[in-house]
């Protein structure tokens, strides 16, 4: 859907707002990506002046709550690039598997799919039961799906598709039960996840973890706040510990990469 | 009438297709000159995991730098930005790429309406969009949104296109538009040279 254009200066005035009434800080956000957000958010919801719009996230609490969830780009996947996660099963978490306790965190997990595939693959290589993962997001309406591990069965068959694709051997049916519409994935996978929110422009660090999956995040970050994160994700990481970002993000510009080595053509890097 | 049209500033080109619309970008590319003083940004529909297909194809074909699009990569004169997969390429004030992985648009992702809208903020009346073959209407509400900035919106004749259906409806509503059989696109291109 295509709308009409808001200048930089509402844009802007808006985003003040919501970081003086909200401590939400968006400022720093791919400019781009963030205006096509509030842009195609106006128009969705039939304000007659921008005025009106601002003056609603502004003051109506209820309101703001849909426009976190509105401006956030939410979409996600299970097995989302099957030669990631092929990535994983083979070189980072056999690694990992050597160690008596594995700690992980998903930073920015949206509602959930890339932390429930994270699971089956620790499943299937015995490591569940000495793993914890953290799923972290800005936004708790995300979060309280996540929690359900229920995601549309309609999408089931092309997550089934990429999970043989990341040399999955199971029935990927034995990893939920259908619901109506909905396929509920095990709780065992689940029992080894903690939900929280974390803003990871304002949040510190919270624990030192072996790995770190922050994918399709740091695209809607400019370049400033790119470099805050992977500091913020330096700090949490462990000595030779691995962090994997989306397949259109890297690390490469950072002043610290050279303390990082790249797992092979992946976009994962070891902490050296 | 292609004349005066050259006249006037070309800062970046955006050409979007679908179906059918390879085999014109493999007609025109040869035929492009290397110095071109803008930089072409391409966004076609096709399945994600097959983007150095595309990518490779064009190289094999021009002296222009072909590049797959990259996250916050400058976009600079005389190159070639290619889309990737499962994305939308959006385009920033700084003129560089920001990649986006929203809801599709027009069922695609990339979306071409997408691209063509933010590159029409950013160039404004500096803009030249071409809309090749396709079966589906991707594209056209980005295209009204070019021509009210006063960008220039070139039409694939869709009497020549493989499908016609996208070309026709860009065609019913830019009433501005450029009409253009493939093998007249190369030299158009290269006329906007400034
Ligand atoms: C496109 S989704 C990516 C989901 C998943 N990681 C994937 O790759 O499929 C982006 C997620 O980042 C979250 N996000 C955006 N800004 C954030 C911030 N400042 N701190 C934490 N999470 C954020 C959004 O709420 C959204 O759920």
């Amino acid at each position: 859907m295509i709308s009409e254009a808001i200048d930089n200066e509402q844009i802007d005035a808006l985003l003040s707002d919501v970081l003086e009434v909200h401590g939400y800080d968006f400022l720093e956000y791919s400019h781009a990506s963030i205006k096509r957000r509030i842009t195609r958010l106006y128009t969705l919801d039939n304000f007659v002046s921008f005025a009106e719009f601002r003056y609603a996230v502004k003051s109506d609490k209820q309101y703001f709550k849909r426009f976190l969830e509105e401006i956030t780009v939410n979409v996600t996947e299970m097995f989302r690039d099957p030669g990631f996660y092929r990535s994983l099963r083979h070189d980072v978490l056999p690694v990992l598997g050597t160690y008596p306790f594995i700690r992980i965190w998903v930073a920015g997990c949206s509602t959930g799919e890339e932390a429930y595939s994270l699971a089956i693959l620790l499943k299937e290589l015995n490591l569940l039961q000495k793993s914890l993962i953290y799923a972290t997001d800005i936004n708790p309406s995300v979060l309280e799906k996540a929690k359900k591990g229920m995601f549309p069965l309609n999408y089931l068959k092309g997550y089934s598709e990429n999970y043989l694709a990341s040399d999955g051997t199971k029935d990927f049916s034995s990893y939920y039960t259908a619901n109506y519409s909905l396929a509920k994935f095990d709780e065992s996978l689940s029992s080894k996840m903690i939900f929280s929110t974390h803003n990871l422009v304002s949040d510190h660090s919270f624990n030192e973890f072996q790995l770190i999956l922050c994918r399709n995040v740091l695209i809607y970050f400019d370049k400033e706040l790119q470099h805050k994160v992977f500091q913020l994700f330096d700090n949490s990481l462990e000595k030779l510990g691995y962090l994997a970002l989306g397949s259109k993000e890297s690390l490469d510009f950072w002043p610290k990469a050279k303390e990082y080595k790249r797992v092979k053509l992946e976009k994962i890097w070891r902490k050296l | 009438m292609a004349q005066t049209i050259a006249e006037e500033k070309c800062s970046a080109l955006v050409i979007g297709g679908s179906a059918g619309s390879l085999d014109v970008l493999l007609e025109i590319f040869p035929d492009l000159k290397s110095n071109l003083s803008f930089p072409i940004i391409l966004v076609t529909h096709r399945k994600s995991g097959n983007d150095s297909l595309l990518t490779d194809l064009l190289k094999s074909r021009t002296h222009l730098i072909v590049n797959e699009a990259e996250e916050k990569q400058p976009i600079l004169r005389g190159n070639v930005y290619i889309t990737p997969g499962d994305y939308h390429l959006l385009i920033e004030e700084d003129i560089t790429i920001s990649l986006d992985y929203s809801e599709k648009v027009n069922y695609s992702r990339p979306s071409i309406d997408v691209t063509f809208q933010s590159a029409a903020e950013v160039f404004k009346d500096e803009l030249v969009c071409i809309l090749l073959s396709g079966s589906n209407a991707d594209g056209v509400e980005g295209l009204k949104i070019v021509e009210k900035w006063g960008g220039r919106v070139i039409i694939q004749n869709p009497d020549t296109a493989i499908m016609p259906y996208m070309p026709q409806q860009a065609l019913n509503e830019i009433k501005t538009a450029l009409v253009l059989n493939s093998f007249e696109m190369a030299a158009f291109i290269n006329k906007l040279n400034n």
